[in-house]
């Protein structure tokens, strides 16, 4: 008789609820809940982990993690999020934020609480487009991206062109870590699962502000399946957005 | 603690939200309030508290709702058009439920208007300026006094009904200097099951207003309405100053109360009684003291430094069994007590106000 033993080797982080997922086949938000449930289990933040969520498809982020949330009216979740952590700096504090949360109605709150070295961590999620009112023209749409506001595609003259969050957060004197990562393979999920953690522990030691963007699918909007999604971000976002770490500590 | 000071409205009033245990401030500048956030800028980190310079009013407010959310009293100040980039803000602490103060150093309007004292704002404070079914607290305070007593009742208000309060002043309330007495700091808000803080040893907690289940929105909508019944049946404030035989009674609030009360007084003097009802809250309105003192009298004189706006609250209020009289001072006119004196005699006649001798 040989006895088996088990080793268990994989599990889902603990803060992810059992719930469903409303998200689409093929989009990419459940992934990135993934990642930061995964980074608030590598810090032990479960029991000080604040999430102040924007506007968009990952308003739901509270149905799918258990942790305190507080939603954010569109583009100001940096605001309420410096709110939060100044009042209580023990707290851990991310904001679960859209491309047209972020890089448009908010850009302003983005810019200024970077700006003033909050303690706090961003997720941004760009997909290209915006999700949950139905696939209209975001402040990342791609040129010659058609939308439903750009139905001859997008045109730099008058639509203008895609905006670099990361790029332009890193410029920020007070910006301790931003990096553009993507979620469409398995060895780019590693380098997100990396950059979310560096992120996480930017704000763990104090550091002051942290971004991620992770660039993201929305086959629903883009009128692709999922593979030729991944392909597109592969072939077409990447180009635009490129990945890398534009500011560390 | 308990001394009286000499001070100005707006610094009265900053002091009086730090004696209730106020400690974060986060604003933007904007004439005529910016008395209190320089004067919050260095007491507040005096007493370990928080002031942020935010980049807008939009930040502002939402920083605000951040505080709250994390269950600290947390106020902001602005005026006019500052106040209406507020508005969301204010419809989602309304929605979240969440407690904070808005102090209105009202300017006039619309647009960018002008600085001098007005109560054009009175609509945008009483109607719930933002978008949705909701009301705020709104406090109009006459005095330096009632600048610093207000602050503190409205941190009160909005803890106990978990709803944002508003202060609706003017800069003759700002800029005027009177004597204030100081209080004992209050005790702070008690326990705050909703505030966020981390899920350490109970379930998370979340501080939402979106309702898109089925049903869920009216059932939000009610359980507010009925706060707002309850705010109307526990939380009026109102001075009335009505002697019997009243041929008229004038309803007046904040800055221009003050003015009315001296006309008021003038004409006692010459001796004929005329009433003086004046509201300190806003929202709840003080529908039934408006009721009775107009039906003891028959005839209303509503003065405000606007084209008329409280007017309609007195009507509701009267419900067409009164005469109702308006006369309005907008943008940025200051009635003398002479102007008032003579409008009342001029509504009340040579005849109506010997009807009324004491």
């Amino acid at each position: 008789m040989s006895t088996v033993t088990e080793k268990k080797v994989f599990a889902a982080p603990s803060l992810l609820k059992d719930n469903l997922f409303h998200f689409c086949p093929g989009c990419h938000h459940g992934l990135v809940h993934r990642l930061a449930a995964e980074a608030i289990d590598q810090f032990d933040l479960g029991s000080k982990a604040i999430g102040v969520i924007g506007v968009g498809c990952g308003v739901l982020l509270y149905d799918y993690l258990a942790i305190d949330c507080c939603e954010a009216p569109h583009g100001r979740a940096p605001a309420v999020a410096t709110g939060i952590k100044r009042a209580n700096p023990e707290s851990f504090v991310f904001t679960y934020q859209g491309d047209g949360d972020l890089a448009a109605i908010g850009t302003s709150e983005i810019f200024h609480t970077a700006n003033r070295q909050e303690n706090i961590t961003v997720i941004f999620v760009n997909n290209s487009v915006y999700g949950m009112t139905g696939g209209q023209m975001a402040p990342t749409t791609l040129p010659g991206q058609k939308t439903t506001t750009t139905p001859a595609g997008r045109k730099p003259a008058g639509d203008g062109y895609p905006i670099n969050a990361a790029e332009l957060i890193a410029s920020l004197k007070g910006t301790a870590y931003a990096a553009r990562v993507s979620c469409h393979d398995h060895a780019h999920i590693r380098k997100a699962r990396q950059a979310m953690r560096r992120a996480f522990q930017a704000q763990v030691e104090n550091r002051g502000f942290a971004l991620i963007e992770v660039l993201s699918a929305c086959p629903t909007n883009w009128r692709l399946s999922p593979q030729q999604s991944v392909k597109r971000i592969e072939e077409e976002m990447i180009p635009t957005f490129p990945l890398g770490v534009y500011k560390d500590f | 603690m308990t001394e009286k000071q000499l001070l100005k409205g707006s610094v009265a009033l900053a002091r009086g939200a730090i004696d209730a245990g106020c400690r974060f401030y986060f604003g933007y500048p904007i004439t005529p309030q910016n008395d209190i956030p320089e004067y919050l800028s260095a007491a507040l980190p005096a007493v370990g508290g928080v002031f942020i310079q935010a980049e807008s009013e939009l930040a502002s407010i939402n920083m605000v709702l951040g505080a709250a959310a994390a269950g600290e009293m947390a106020m902001t100040s602005s005026s006019g058009p500052g106040i209406s980039l507020m508005q969301e803000g204010l419809s989602y602490l309304a929605g979240s439920e969440l407690p904070a103060i808005v102090v209105n150093i009202s300017r006039s309007g619309p647009g960018l208007g002008g600085i001098a004292p007005t109560q054009g704002d009175y609509m945008q404070a009483t109607r719930g300026g933002g978008h949705g079914d909701y009301r705020l607290i709104v406090l109009a305070p006459n005095s330096a006094q009632e600048m610093y007593d207000l602050a503190g009742e409205a941190f009160r208000l909005a803890f106990r009904y978990r709803n944002p309060a508003m202060i609706l002043g003017d800069a003759i309330l700002g800029q005027m200097k009177e004597p204030v007495q100081l209080k004992d700091p209050l005790p702070p808000p008690e326990d705050k099951p909703w505030a966020l803080s981390g899920a350490k040893n109970r379930p998370p907690r979340l501080v939402k207003s979106l309702y898109l289940k089925d049903g869920e929105m009216t059932v939000h909508n009610l359980k507010l309405l009925d706060k707002y019944n309850a705010l109307k049946e526990n939380e009026v404030k109102v001075e009335v100053d009505c002697p019997p035989r009243c041929g008229l009674v004038v309803v007046a609030f904040g800055s221009c109360s003050r003015i009315v009360r001296t006309a008021v007084d003038r004409i006692r003097k010459r001796g004929y009684n005329v009433g003086l009802v004046r509201p300190i809250t806003l929202f709840p309105f003080p529908e039934k003291a408006v009721r009775q003192s107009a039906a003891s009298s028959g005839r209303v004189l509503v003065v405000e430094m606007n084209t008329g706006q409280m007017v309609d609250d007195v009507r509701l209020a009267c419900d067409g069994n009164s005469k109702i009289y308006f006369k309005g001072y907008p943008g940025g006119a200051v009635p003398t007590p002479e102007q008032i004196e003579a409008e009342i005699e001029n509504i009340m006649g040579r005849g109506g106000l010997q009807a009324c001798q004491q």
